[in-house]
């Protein structure tokens, strides 16, 4: 909100104290941090005041006397004097008070908001305390649904605006409406047109009375036997704050916490409900094994843990290479820890990924400048956004996006598949077609020919734009396209704006923690490499992989053609979420043992060998890493089902049963190794972390970071001049007592085959030959040099270095290019275990153009067969403008659609579609 | 129907277009879709939202505050009797009543034959003419209960339909604005001062007025 | 009695069955006032509209001149919004300007928009007013077909469109942030004032000129005679002739152009050319001077002239130029709640005070007019007038956001000071009717489909 110091100041008298106030800075705001509290209503500090609902009436006088004034709108000016306590003030305030009062049912005892009710606080503190009046009051039909997620109880409502605000200025989407008027006024939706936004629960959470309840919510919980948490939103990788109510160990409601950086107090609905799965019956309360019979039967963790232990010892003899470990986006920053160490120190694979083919490769991720959002969307600024639409897949997000635009000033070149809401924001919107991508952005930033159909003018606005400081959002537009499109599309920022700083756009919880722990082919943790970071884990670490390992694609297509024989899915359901449903399940079924980590038997883990049940979001601590690099804590609401554990347990278990000891025996413990170990995250302590609500962005300072060298000894040094308490929260690593002996004595002594030894030609060559077949082309190098002074170490960091572009495939005239994209609700786990959530993904069918349409000489809504090189597949088609011409867009479903379509052996997948 | 005629389309897109925004347009489209249908259908307002280019919740939200609009069908007169103040001292309440028992309605509802909604309405700016009221927006002043009853039987007769037109038309002259002539709307965007205001030769250096 | 000689400025027309037709109107001076404009420049317009000091017909009685001085310089473009949205009870003068004579509102209009520098001008007229719309329209027709307005008018380099609109039945769309709410196609609540002035942040949040019907159609005489020859007209505040509607309990209720300023109330109210007297030999118990907003004035009042200042210190207003005469036989509390339903029915409902207040009030009344009053209900009425409007004092104070809530308050305060005795008639024992009633009081608004047996 206002920054007081970094603006011209004023000075105001508050009841007869003096305020220094930013220019601008509203009454109500500076007599709030003075001590004196205002009531109100309709003001929220997010939005734009209106000054109706009359609660913060107080006496201002700028020189002409005193006159009561709405403190919501007045703007502090030099010399001002407010009185809050005066008799005129009180006798307006609590005649509002008493008017709010007049029609307002009062049926506080059966009101979710009852006992946080800041109508019924204020009417406490600043009301009349009786009614006077005895007529009839108004009368509505009781809450009536407005979405499918909230109720509007109209005879509580006191018409604030705020909930009507947020729809139309917050959001966008004004589908709740002030109707009807006078005292008959009433918020409502238009008949049939529900408030169906993806951002419906925060007008629950800022109504000011019981009004907006949401379904899920009502009549749960009252207000003081809840035990409030904060915590870290676990929807995207926005990593928005929350606050967890729970009550009797269960959590039952999720509401945002404003914090500057990040969220602003909102959450996107997927985020607010999806805590139910958490809450699922169908959760995993014990760890599971196939038995004889081929099930999955609950057995004792030291049996589950001791079976998953022999398949990864029998694997390992044919090298390190036959284990393979997908997923840890869904983990804590910790957890994440924990399992890399185990993958890649213990047993020696690098055929790690926790990105499921549909992200970036961690150089691009890592290894360009990184933006936050708050530089996404300061104030004049430029942004290019080349990526998917945000409302679907970063909810919140969008709304600091679209804020950005409309109230800041920020212009937005847009480059998406097809039309987004985004296209409304911005200044200058592109479409195209798949693999044109790299050439479109060529186009905009260095001045190459736009690819063909391209609008020229519209380019050249763009170019207008764009030819000054600018802040890239880069993420995949579509499943479909391959990300080496993407990837090259960075490169020509790389090359024409080194210094452009970019957003990467995952969605995945918290897949940049994953990543920046080293969950990714080729690094480890702190954003290095396996080169670059050797140094540092190795004091710690068993060993480091060698070599290369395979991404996500490599490791199922390895996996596929028999060379996986352990595969490893932390939290990950490759045959749901994978892009290429066909090349999921041909690898699932060509491996010998599957591990599953997860919360749920899902359509993946359910095809597990041992499933090991884990706790999720709400019920561990911990730490998250946001889309910036932001590093937030988890908060522990309530207790996993059953025997459920965390992650990184697990890992330790498992590396005991190796013969290995990870040295981790608590969370508290994995924190100070990473801190320790991870040049990124040097210095961000724990104590840290707790001393700030707002989470701490990795690398603290790049400056300083650039002089923290590990030391010959692999001492980490540098941290301690940073933070509240410095050194505390640095471990002693760098002695001779650090644990290192641990994990390389026992795995040699130890009864686990194991060894460095198994580096051997079999593994070698299915590193080699996976990698032909497909992984992301991009190549890791370490930096040495552009940014290294005379003298100074070189970074240990991960640098982004173009590889060579991805062919674009000639156009077949026939076909249609195939657009898949994400949707915020979807038929998958998580949002199906929700029940509030459950009903929400809308149909998916193929959009196309209405030209195309036409040309197919059927109606909208009729059955056609999409043909792929992989699948046919029969689903609805639909007229949609805004799909360009040449392409068939198609939401990411589980079931029936995209996933059977797409091959991602392919750079783009060509549909043709025919009549039924 | 419902949704816009084609002509009424065409009509609507000319009424926009004098607009610099085009949500201004609302209420005129509004009025337009009554004159269609004599009242505001629900697909009506669907329409305009798309024709405007915002949401019907906020059609909707229009709509609902401005008392002319009816979203429901009304009879093919709609007779507004005023109680205000000056009428009411002046014998609009008993004509109120009057027309309530010769029709035999309550103020707000309509004959069973859908021809006549009898309302009680605020000023209508006819007040040295009290009592009086308006038949779909045309006035009768001064007028005895006697009055009343004839002009409702003209009304059924068809013998005022050259000046009384069915409920939702307002003016039967459109203003038209030729292309040719037009000044074009004042658009928000990149308005430089218009030329008039410098055009004329400056003020002389003495003697200008203060 | 003073009933002067001055000439009619604005009624001239009115005698002559085609009075708002083109021929009609060029026939008597039309559209000269706009030429003598164009052959000055604006801003010496402008400084003639000053000489004149032509106050603000509409209500508050602004000085238009000044007002048009507000925009702020070198913002652009300007709007012109004019308002003919007359619905203050008892008023009724803009009406009868647009009906018999469009084309000099028409003149009236451009002569302000080329004063001002206007990019466009939109006509505002009540939606209920289809005579009135119609009569603007074809005057408008036949204006751009003659080039007097649209692109370079009477061949000069001076251009703007005027679009006719019209409302859809709220009289708060009469206050001018709502009117520009309303022009821009939302639901017609006003707008904070601060931040929202109209002439700096108006229509589209452009600088924005609202005027009445009746200021702007002097203009064209101003400018045809001479802004001295209007001050002539008059005194202190109040310059030239003004429409004051006599309604109620008179002789000749009509619609007068009476010399502002030094006519009095009583020769309004009395004089045989005027209101000519209250009828059946009834005697005056009170009228309203301004429309149902204004406190109530009495005999005492009578030889006030019609000047603003001198109003304005007897504690009530001019505003929109409506009296109402009420004799003896009106019951006040009948009165009183009539008007004060008037503004909880036409309330906007967008603050607090105003929404609940002002039906409140209205239910209070309608109880004690039932026989079912407390005797603790006059002091509740007054203190919620209070909550409205803070020290029921005149001018108002307000809790509200526009002056509407403290309308509703006037007359309330006004019949229960001076006839005290009236209500408390008619105060019961206090027992509470058990009626159930949906919101909006006795009447059911909303006509529906559903037949009532
Ligand atoms: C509740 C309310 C209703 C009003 N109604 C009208 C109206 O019907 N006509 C009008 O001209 N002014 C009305 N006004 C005054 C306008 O706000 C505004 O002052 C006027 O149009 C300015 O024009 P003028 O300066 O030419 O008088 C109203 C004001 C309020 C507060
Ligand atoms: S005072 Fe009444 S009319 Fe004016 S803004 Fe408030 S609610 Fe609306
Ligand atoms: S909080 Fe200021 S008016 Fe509502």
């Amino acid at each position: 909100m206002t920054d007081v110091q970094a603006q011209p100041t004023v000075t105001v008298k508050v009841d007869g104290h003096e305020v220094t106030a930013a220019k601008g800075e509203l009454v109500i705001d500076a007599a709030e941090r003075a001590g004196v509290y205002i009531p109100r209503f309709c003001y929220h500090p997010r939005m734009k005041p209106v000054g109706m609902c009359r609660q913060c009436l107080v006496e201002i006088d700028t020189g002409r006397g005193p006159a009561l004034q709405p403190s919501c709108m007045i703007e502090c000016s030099d010399g001002m004097s407010v009185e809050t306590g005066t008799p005129v003030t009180i006798k307006a305030q609590t005649g509002v008070l008493e008017f709010l009062l007049v029609n307002h049912p009062l049926d506080c005892p059966v009101c979710d908001k009852g006992g946080e009710c800041p109508l019924q606080d204020q009417a406490m503190s600043h009301g009349p305390g009786e009614s006077r009046m005895v007529e009839e009051k108004r009368h509505f039909e009781k809450p009536i649904p407005v979405s499918a997620l909230v109720l509007l109880d109209r005879e509580r409502c006191i018409l604030c605006d705020r909930c009507t605000r947020f729809a139309d200025e917050v959001a966008g989407e004004p589908l709740i409406h002030f109707m009807d008027r006078g005292n008959e006024t009433q918020v409502n939706t238009f008949p049939d047109h529900p408030f169906a936004s993806y951002y419906s629960g925060n007008t629950v959470q800022i109504c000011p009375v019981g009004a907006l309840t949401s379904s899920s919510y009502r009549f749960k919980a009252r207000p003081w036997d809840l035990v409030q948490t904060e915590s870290t939103c676990h929807g995207c990788a926005m990593g928005c704050r929350t606050v967890v109510d729970s009550s009797r160990n269960r959590i039952l409601r999720q509401n945002g916490v404003d914090i500057d950086p990040v969220n602003w107090g909102w959450l996107c609905d997927k985020g607010r409900f999806g805590f139910e799965a958490i809450e699922s019956d169908e959760r995993l309360g014990a760890p599971l094994v196939r038995d004889d019979a081929g099930d999955l039967v609950e057995t004792t963790w030291s049996d589950a843990i001791r079976t998953a232990a022999t398949a990864v010892k029998d694997a390992r003899k044919k090298g390190p290479g036959a284990v393979a470990v997908i997923g840890g986006a869904r983990l804590t920053n910790e957890d994440a820890y924990a399992w890399a160490k185990l993958a890649k120190g213990v047993i020696g694979t690098d055929n790690v990924d926790a990105q499921l083919g549909d992200g970036l490769p961690a150089e691009v991720v890592l290894g360009l400048p990184r933006a936050t959002i708050d530089g996404l969307c300061a104030p004049g600024g430029t942004v290019l956004w080349i990526g998917p639409d945000p409302r679907e897949e970063l909810g919140v997000l969008h709304l600091r996006l679209r804020h950005a635009v409309i109230n800041d000033g920020v212009k937005l070149v847009v480059v998406t598949p097809a039309t987004t809401v985004l296209d409304g924001l911005a200044a200058a919107a592109f479409h195209p077609a798949p693999g044109d991508l790299a050439g479109l952005v060529a186009a905009l930033l260095d001045g190459a020919d736009a690819p063909d159909g391209t609008d020229a003018d519209l380019v050249a606005t763009a170019r207008g734009l764009l030819d000054g400081d600018l802040t890239v959002a880069l993420g995949r537009g579509s499943l479909a396209e391959s990300a080496g499109y993407t990837v090259d599309a960075a490169a020509v920022v790389a090359r024409t704006r080194p210094e452009t700083r970019v957003l990467p756009l995952l969605r995945r919880a918290n897949i940049n923690g994953a990543l920046d722990m080293g969950l990714a082919p080729g690094l480890l943790p702190g954003r290095t490499t396996l080169e670059s970071g050797a140094d540092r884990v190795e004091v710690l670490w068993p060993r480091v992989p060698a070599e290369i390992g395979l991404d996500t694609t490599g490791i199922l297509t390895a996996a596929s053609e028999g060379k996986v024989d352990v595969l490893i899915l932390l939290g990950a359901d490759p045959l749901a979420d994978f892009p290429d449903r066909q090349l999921a399940a041909a690898a699932l079924a060509g491996v010998r043992t599957v591990i599953a980590v997860d919360l749920f038997l899902t359509e993946s883990s359910g095809r597990a060998d041992v499933v090991l049940a884990a706790a999720g979001p709400g019920e561990v601590t911990g730490t998250h890493t946001n889309i910036e690099g932001r590093i937030s804590t988890l908060g522990q609401a309530v207790t996993p089902p059953g025997t459920a554990r965390p992650a990184w347990m697990m890992a330790a278990e498992l590396a005991m049963r190796l013969g290995a000891d990870l040295g981790l025996e608590s969370v508290a413990d994995i924190w100070a190794e990473i801190e320790a170990v991870a040049p990124s995250h040097a210095g961000i302590t724990a104590e840290l972390l707790a001393a700030t609500g707002d989470g701490v962005v990795a690398p603290l300072d790049s400056a300083r970071l650039q002089t923290t060298v590990v030391d010959d000894q692999g001492t980490a040094i540098g941290g301690s001049d940073v933070g509240p308490e410095g050194g505390a929260g640095v471990p002693e690593v760098d002695q001779d007592d650090a644990p290192e002996p641990s994990g390389e004595g026992a795995a040699e002594g130890g009864s686990g085959p194991a060894g460095p030894d198994a580096e051997d030609a079999e593994d070698a060559e299915l590193v080699e030959s996976s990698h032909e077949g497909g992984g992301d082309a991009s190549t890791i190098d370490v930096a040495d040099g552009p940014d290294a002074e005379e003298g100074a170490p070189a970074s240990p960091f991960v640098t982004f270095v173009a590889p060579e572009p991805t062919p674009v495939p000639p156009l077949d005239s026939y076909a249609l290019r195939l657009v898949v994209t994400r949707t915020m609700y979807d038929d998958g786990t998580l949002v199906q275990q929700a029940p509030a959530l459950a009903a929400l993904p809308a149909d998916a069918p193929l959009r196309v153009h209405p030209a195309v349409l036409d040309r197919l000489g059927v109606e909208s809504g009729t059955r056609v067969r999409a043909i792929s090189p992989r699948a046919t597949v029969t689903l609805p088609v639909v007229s949609d403008p805004g799909v360009p011409r040449g392409v068939a867009a198609v939401a990411y479903r589980r079931q029936g659609g995209a996933g059977d379509l797409v091959d991602v052996g392919q750079a783009v997948t060509e549909v043709r579609v025919e009549t039924t | 129907m419902a949704r816009l005629t084609v002509d009424n389309v065409v009509l609507a897109k000319e009424i926009i277009g004098r607009y610099p925004r085009p949500k201004s347009a609302l209420i005129p489209l509004l009025h337009l879709a009554q004159e269609q249908d004599g009242y505001v259908a629900t697909d009506a307002m669907e329409h305009l939202a798309e024709l405007v280019g915002v949401t019907p919740a906020e059609v909707l939200g229009t709509c609902s505050f401005y008392e002319m609009f009816k979203r429901e069908p009304v009879g093919r007169y709609v007779i507004n009797v005023c109680t205000n103040i000056a009428c009411q001292i002046m014998g609009g309440e008993e004509l109120l009543h009057h027309a309530e028992e010769s029709l035999g309605i309550r103020s707000g509802s309509t004959t069973p034959d859908g021809l006549f909604t009898v309302e009680d309405v605020e000023c209508i700016a006819a007040c040295t003419e009290a009592p009086c009221l308006q038949v779909n927006y045309r006035y009768r002043h001064r007028i005895s209960h006697d009055q009343f009853d004839r002009m409702v039987d003209d009304l059924r007769a068809g013998r005022l339909d050259d000046e009384v037109p069915p409920h939702g038309t307002l003016a039967r002259t459109r203003q038209h604005i030729p292309n040719a002539t037009a000044a074009g709307p004042g658009f928000v965007e990149g308005a430089e001062e218009p030329v008039w205001i410098t055009s004329r030769p400056a003020p002389p250096k003495e003697g200008a007025k203060a | 009695m003073t009933v002067t000689d001055a000439p009619k400025i604005i009624s001239s027309r009115f005698d002559h069955e085609d009075s708002f037709t083109l021929r009609r109107y060029e026939a008597t001076h039309g559209y000269e006032g706009l030429k003598a404009a164009l052959a000055k420049r604006p801003d010496e317009v402008v400084e003639e509209v000053k000489t004149a000091s032509l106050l603000g017909r509409g209500g508050a009685g602004f000085p238009a001149g000044v007002k048009w001085g507000f925009c702020p310089p070198g913002v652009w473009p300007r709007y012109l919004v004019v308002n003919g949205d007359e619905s203050e009870p008892g008023t009724y003068k803009d009406r009868i300007l647009m009906e018999r004579d469009p084309h000099q509102l028409i003149e009236g209009v451009l002569i302000a928009c080329y004063a001002i520098g206007c990019a466009q001008a939109f006509l505002y007229v009540r939606g209920e007013m289809a005579l009135a719309q119609e009569r603007i329209a074809e005057a408008l027709n036949e204006a751009y077909a003659k080039g007097y307005v649209g692109k370079d008018i009477l061949g000069t380099d001076f251009s703007v469109d005027i679009v006719l609109h019209w409302g859809a039945g709220a009289y708060i769309v009469g206050e001018e942030t709502a009117l520009i709410e309303s022009l821009e196609g939302n639901r017609g609540m006003p707008r904070l004032k601060p931040p929202f002035f109209p002439a700096a942040k108006g229509l589209y949040l452009q600088p924005t000129v609202v005027n009445n019907v009746e200021t702007l159609a002097n203009l064209p005489w101003i400018l045809r005679e001479g802004g001295a020859a209007f001050a002539e007209l008059g005194a202190e505040a109040s310059r030239g002739t003004r429409m004051f509607a006599v309604s109620g309990h008179v002789r000749n209720p009509g619609v007068y152009e009476v010399e502002f300023g030094v006519t009095t109330f009583r020769d309004l109210i009395y004089a045989p050319v005027y209101g000519g007297g209250i009828g059946d030999g009834h005697d005056l118990k009170a009228f309203i001077p301004g429309g149902a907003s204004a406190p109530w004035f009495y005999e005492e009042h009578l030889d006030l002239p019609l000047e603003k200042g001198a109003v304005d210190r007897a504690g009530s207003m001019l505003g929109s130029g409506a009296i109402v005469v009420m004799d003896e036989t009106t019951d006040m509390v009948k009165a009183a709640l009539r008007v004060v339903r008037f503004f909880a029915r036409e309330s906007c409902g967008k603050c607090t005070p105003c929404r609940e207040g002002t039906s409140w009030l209205e239910k209070i009344l309608e109880r004690i007019l039932d026989g079912h009053g407390r005797p603790s209900d006059l002091d509740l009425l007054l203190d919620v007038c209070d909550n409205i409007s803070p020290g029921i004092a005149w001018p108002p104070k307000q809790t509200t956001i526009c002056p509407l809530g403290p309308s509703a308050v006037s007359p309330i305060a006004s019949a229960v000071t001076r006839f005290r005795d009236e209500f408390e008639a008619k105060l019961g024992g206090g027992a509470i009717p058990v009626t159930v009633k949906m919101a909006g009081g006795a009447y059911v608004r909303k006509p529906t489909a559903e037949v009532a047996s």
